[in-house]
């Protein structure tokens, strides 16, 4: 079985044109693997690219060069180069995102946001709100706000709404952008436990924690990110 | 790759150009468009955005370029080189337009029900509890009291004309929208229920959907893909988040820092 | 002056040769394409327009010194209209003129068809205010054009629909839409929808003439004239309760007369050359509570 996730060689520079064309290199020759069932963890201070890295993965950001290879339905992707449509079928089935912030949808419940990811794989609306009823039950969320729409939740209700949307489905590759950064402690404790059950399943996990005691908790392995500093690379 | 190879576009615009004269109205446009995939068309007014829609729906005859549609029977068809007959009749059926002025995609004289109604009629459907029924459920899927059947669109606000436009092109279940700003000249409220509506419709039905809008924020909301437009050329196109949240034309990073933040 | 004199002053039935050919070709591609509203150039006749100067040309252009001619305005022989439409063409065309339907070559009419069944040979000739059916909902006559080029007739029933949905039935009494021969929508011009099966497979000649909006239909003898209606609201025609005051006919059109201003009112037969023939032959029938059941 393929390792779900490769990058290699993945450089990203932002250009400015606003500024006149100031070009800000982020990252240079990003490689690492993540197996299956692995949590991996980017680290490194912040502005080290970490975040970019994650959405470049997740197709959210351009790479400028290299490979990002994914396993999607028995096949090997490379986000980095692959069309808008393919990008979409990675992210309905293979890859998972689960982000800081919640873009909340006008009118659509707290609900149906978490199960949608499953509904657009096809499963029907009930089951699919029976899981996300079942899932948003375990982050303890108040049962009275799931039929709200999440605009006017506070910020850790809106992310945990945004983490059972992201543990909802079983994609094979999962990235987590700090999932638990406004979580109380036993909400931490929920995510952590919900990162290994996804790990025992096989789940390739690719991360960004700043909380040193979850990070401890559930990283496998630690990729420091400032070994992709820009000008690096001839070193 | 794997899941997609067997399926085919619905619609591919090639080399697509329409002149005024001297003056451009849009250049060397071209792209394809998948079932079930909502293509957002942003840009400032004057960008070749309303050409560049006239010129795919049939309703502009374009100066160069094709436009071919994978019809329900799966031949690919050159728009341009169809029948008059054939491309209203594929107008009226596998296709819908929703206008940004409801008015100039309503029958204001006739009530709701035969707004709704009357591509049916059109088709051939002549039975009238049947039409009526149809058009009762259609109503009701557009948020729309059954009991405002009979009322014609004068009577209904802005957001309601909207939402029984969109009904009246539905009713025939096309495969292919157009939409020309369709939250334009609506209260933000009444926008936001628009969208969500046009988002579970169009995800409901599969249907594919080309949206011009300056509004970035629909676009982010209801499209999978985006094409900037800038003096009549496609200056960027790509996956909609990518674009909006890594823009790298200089325009696009124009357009994406002037938006207001909430 | 003498009678001679008189026509020397117009050409025959009024129009010049010219004209007359023009409009005849016109009527000629009419029946080749039957329901179909063929352009023609509609002169300025001694008559305002609404006053049948569309019929009055066709009228003209077919008629010939042989021909019978009968006016009828609403199915009367004796209203103003008819009389002088009538008198116009003993004037210009020196042709006879009779009341009976069933002596007539040629018969103009506003507004009725003859309760007499026609017979082949007849031309019976419509004066049409407004030829385009679909104008009620679709005013570009750029559009409608189109429409019927392409045989896109679903507004037609969008007219029908809003009927039922305003009045549960289709309230349409005259002018009431018919597809022709199964191709074009026509208008019948405004006679009561009563009379709609009568155009169907008749063995005359139906010629349609619209002076002000230029345009001539026709329905050649035994074409199929069928009334647009739903599978679940069939076309009906009108239905009277009671029979002619006059002549005690049942199944013809009647014409509500008001006898008083205390409500005395009755209802008579509106083509008066079918009430008057009915009297003739059965004088029995005057006494109309003798033909009641």
């Amino acid at each position: 079985m393929p390792t779900p996730l490769v990058l290699s060689e993945v450089a990203k520079t932002f250009t400015m044109h606003l500024r006149g064309g100031l070009a800000l290199p982020v990252v240079d020759a990003v490689s690492f693997a993540v197996a299956a069932g692995e949590c991996a963890v980017l680290g490194g201070p912040s502005g080290a690219g970490k975040s970019s890295i994650l959405k470049m993965v997740y197709g959210n950001y351009a790479a400028d060069s290299g490979q990002i290879i994914v396993e999607h339905h028995g096949r090997l992707v490379d986000i980095a180069a692959a069309a808008p449509r393919t990008v979409l079928a990675v992210r309905r089935d293979t890859v998972g995102y689960v982000s800081q912030f919640l873009r909340a949808v006008p009118r659509v419940s707290a609900l149906d946001i978490v199960a949608e990811p499953l509904v657009a794989r096809g499963v029907a609306a009930h089951a699919a709100q029976e899981r996300a009823r079942a899932l948003l039950d375990r982050l303890n969320l108040p049962e009275r706000l799931w039929t709200l729409p999440p605009a006017t939740f506070s910020g850790g209700e809106q992310q945990r709404v945004n983490i059972a949307r992201g543990f909802i489905t079983d994609h094979p590759v999962l990235l987590l952008d700090e999932p638990t950064a406004s979580l109380d402690r036993a909400n931490r404790a929920v995510v952590m436990a919900l990162i290994a059950e996804k790990k025992a399943a096989g789940t390739a996990l690719l991360g960004i924690f700043h909380d040193a005691d979850v990070r401890e908790a559930v990283a496998d392995s630690v990729i420091d990110v400032t070994r992709f500093a820009p000008g690096r690379r001839a070193a | 790759m794997s899941e997609v190879t067997d399926e085919e576009p619905l619609l591919r615009v090639h080399g697509l150009s329409k002149f005024y004269g001297n003056r451009v109205g849009c250049q060397d446009v071209s792209f394809e468009l998948w079932p079930g995939e909502v293509l957002a068309v942003v840009g400032e007014s004057g960008s070749g955005k309303t050409t560049l829609l006239n010129g795919l729906s049939a309703r502009l005859m374009p100066t160069s370029g094709s436009v071919s549609y994978r019809m329900r029977d799966g031949a690919w068809r050159e728009v341009y080189r169809m029948s008059e007959a054939e491309r209203r009749l594929l107008m009226r059926t596998d296709w819908g337009f929703v206008h940004q002025n409801p008015a100039d995609g309503l029958r204001m004289t006739v009530s709701a029900g035969a707004n709704v109604g009357e591509r049916l009629m059109a088709v051939g459907e002549r039975h009238y509890g049947n039409i009526r029924a149809t058009a009762t459920d259609w109503l009701g899927r557009v948020e729309i009291a059954a009991d405002r059947l009979d009322d014609a669109p004068r009577a209904f606000s802005g957001g309601m004309r909207q939402r029984l436009q969109i009904a009246r092109n539905l009713v025939t279940a096309p495969r292919f929208m157009f939409m020309d700003e369709p939250t334009g000249g609506l209260d933000v409220s009444v926008q936001a229920r628009l969208l969500d509506l046009l988002r579970g419709l169009v995800r409901e039905m599969g249907l594919a959907a080309i949206v011009v809008t300056h509004d970035l924020a629909v676009a982010r909301l209801l499209s999978d893909r985006m094409v900037v437009m800038k003096d009549g050329r496609m200056v960027e196109t790509g996956l909609t988040d990518r674009v909006l949240d890594d823009p790298h034309a200089p325009y696009t990073q124009l357009l994406v820092s002037s938006i207001l933040q909430v | 002056m003498s009678a001679t004199a008189n026509l020397a002053t117009y050409n025959f039935a009024y129009l010049d040769e010219q004209t007359k050919r023009m409009i005849r070709r016109a009527i000629l591609k009419a029946i080749a394409v039957p329901g179909y509203q063929v352009p023609f150039a509609s002169r300025e006749m001694p008559m305002p327009y609404g006053w049948g100067t569309g019929g009055v040309q066709v009228t003209a252009a077919v008629i010939g010194p042989d021909d019978v001619l009968k006016v009828i305005d609403q199915g009367a022989d004796d209203t103003t209209n008819a009389v002088s439409i009538r008198a116009f063409f003993q004037k210009v065309a020196r042709v006879a003129v009779t009341t009976r339907t069933a002596e007539a070559t040629i018969i103009q009419t506003r507004h009725r068809i003859p309760e007499a069944p026609l017979a082949a040979g007849q031309v019976l000739v419509y004066q049409v205010p407004i030829p385009e059916p679909l104008r009620f909902l679709e005013p570009r006559e750029t559009e409608t054009r189109k429409m019927h080029a392409l045989e896109e007739y679903g507004l037609m029933h969008v007219k029908l629909y809003e009927d039922i949905a305003r009045h549960g039935h289709i309230a349409t009494t005259y002018a009431y839409p018919v597809k022709v021969e199964g191709r074009y929508v026509m208008d019948p011009s405004p006679t009561p929808k009563f009379d709609n099966p009568k155009m169907h497979m008749s063995p005359a000649l139906q010629l349609f003439g619209a002076g002000r909006e230029k345009r001539i239909y026709a329905v050649p003898p035994f074409t199929r004239v069928e009334s647009l209606d739903f599978e679940d609201h069939p076309f009906e025609i009108q239905r009277f309760d009671a029979p002619c005051a006059l002549c005690g006919s049942t199944g013809v059109y009647l014409d509500e007369v008001i006898l008083d201003d205390r409500g005395g009112r009755m209802f008579v037969c509106s083509d008066t050359d079918h009430c008057e023939s009915r009297r003739a032959a059965e004088p029995a029938a005057q006494t109309p509570a003798e033909t009641l059941r």
